[in-house]
């Protein structure tokens, strides 16, 4: 087999995919986004998480080049994102999926084929083809899923290096989300494509990503490969013994995530160190219960006192939250 | 292109991770005779087209195939399947096998529900196979 995403595993001394150094970009007096340090090896597919207003998207503009940084710096391949080069290199899709609402389908891929060196026609018109798109029906015409699949169509024409998808597939139905989701890994599989991707719905980038960032409130709050946050933490159930809003004394050793309370039953995502108390059930989370954990708790380093801190995350919270329910919000 | 042999089926609900999943199943092919030394496997790229799940999960599930010895990869040719894992008794239309299904047909007669069954073939196994527990660990 002679797949470019396997030069991943080599320790190679080419510049990430994407690079940020203290990125931070302010609109009036608020940080969008701040003290973001984040390497994003290349052939990696990383998930960009955190509710509205975390700075997913602020993030994504600056790594394209549309946005100018206030503070700090992020580089494409080790360039600067509006250099020439790195524009070649790279492909985003905005959340709003921006295309010509009078140009045919057919004439906006003709718009990526003579606006793009590397334009791949063939994987351009297989996508459009199997969601059988009419070729001369005006974009403006068509439905929202539609568009996204147009809009997929350009990305992928496009051949880029570093792909970076905002929110892709909101509007479109889960047989055609599965497809594109397929179609995306098929070429990262083939062209080693690095790919940034951001979605609200947990579920669907499990399996998909190999890398994960969670933002919250503009910052980095956890960003990890995959496979290491799995096997780095335990969901932990037991009868606690404690009546305040301290960790249980049985627990404290462990790095406690999160912690919750609904009557006498305490559950908690926990990074052990060491054994874990036998008489506390023990199971492996799945990637959307770490995920869920750390977006509805503030880093413990952005605490403004330890006393309010240990409030906000210790405080009882019901257990509401159920799979379906997996927007952060 | 060579008729795919092996089609893997990914449940991302069933908690054990995809990566287990392609051993799994793959293994399962070469215990039944579904695949044979020579056979060719999918591509990665045909593998995360069909199931949606990121490819270096496959590349990796495919390494340690090759680490145990049962598939080799050649270069810009593809990955073939080296040995199998299949003896004569656990093909599908063996004695034990008809043994088996005569003995499950029994115990849904008397009444026993799919989890009976499968908590009595456990404990058997427990039994027959005391160190082989570990391996459910992983599917949390």
């Amino acid at each position: 087999m002679n797949h470019p995403a396997q030069q991943q595993d080599r320790p190679t001394g080419a510049a990430p995919a994407l690079e940020a150094v203290g990125l931070g970009l302010q609109y009036r007096r608020r940080w969008a986004l701040r003290d973001c340090d984040l390497r994003l090896p290349s052939g990696r597919v990383c998930a960009l998480v955190g509710p509205n207003g975390a700075g997913k998207s602020t993030l994504m503009a600056l790594a394209a080049g549309l946005l100018a940084p206030t503070e700090g710096s992020v580089t494409v391949f080790g360039n600067g994102p509006r250099e020439a080069g790195s524009l070649r290199r790279m492909a985003y899709l905005r959340q709003d999926k921006p295309l010509y609402p009078r140009f045919t389908v057919a004439e906006t891929l003709r718009a990526g084929r003579e606006l793009n060196p590397g334009w791949d026609q063939a994987i351009a018109e297989r996508i459009v083809r199997l969601g059988d798109l009419p070729l001369d029906a005006k974009v403006g015409t068509l439905t929202a899923g539609q568009r996204t699949r147009v809009a997929f169509a350009l990305v992928l024409g496009k051949r880029p290096d570093l792909l970076m998808l905002d929110e892709p597939l909101a509007d479109v139905d889960p047989v055609a989300r599965q497809e594109l989701t397929g179609i995306l890994m098929a070429e990262a599989a083939e062209h080693g494509t690095t790919i940034l991707i951001s979605s609200h719905v947990l579920a669907e980038l499990d399996g998909v990503c190999d890398h994960v960032t969670v933002l919250r409130n503009g910052r980095i709050r956890l960003s990890s490969d995959v496979e290491d946050l799995l096997d780095d933490h335990r969901l932990v159930v037991g009868a606690a013994a404690v009546d305040s809003d301290g960790a249980p004394p049985e627990l404290a050793h462990h790095e406690i995530v999160e912690l919750r309370r609904t009557g006498r039953q305490t559950t908690a995502l926990l990074k052990p160190s060491g054994a874990i108390d036998p008489r506390w059930d023990t199971s492996r989370p799945n990637l959307e219960d770490i995920l869920i954990a750390y977006l509805r708790t503030p880093d413990p380093q952005d605490r403004p006192a330890a006393g309010a801190g240990a409030q906000t995350a210790g405080r009882a919270t019901e257990l509401t939250t159920g799979r379906e329910e997996v927007t952060a919000r | 292109m060579v008729d795919v042999i092996v089609e893997y089926l990914i449940d991302r609900r069933g908690g054990l991770s995809p990566y287990l999943q392609i051993i799994e199943q793959t293994k399962r092919a070469l215990r039944l005779g579904v695949l044979q030394p020579g056979d060719q496997l999918p591509t990665a790229r045909e593998v995360v087209e069909a199931t949606a799940i990121n490819p270096n999960t496959v590349l990796k599930a495919y390494r340690e195939l090759e680490r145990e010895g049962l598939i080799e990869s050649r270069r810009g040719v593809g990955t073939f399947v080296r040995r199998s894992l299949a003896k004569p008794q656990t093909v599908d239309d063996s004695a034990l096998h008809a043994d088996l299904t005569a003995w499950i047909a029994r115990a849904r007669d008397i009444g026993l529900e799919r989890e009976d069954i499968a908590a009595l073939v456990d404990t058997a196994l427990d039994r027959a196979y005391p160190t082989s527990t570990e391996a459910t660990e992983e599917s949390g």
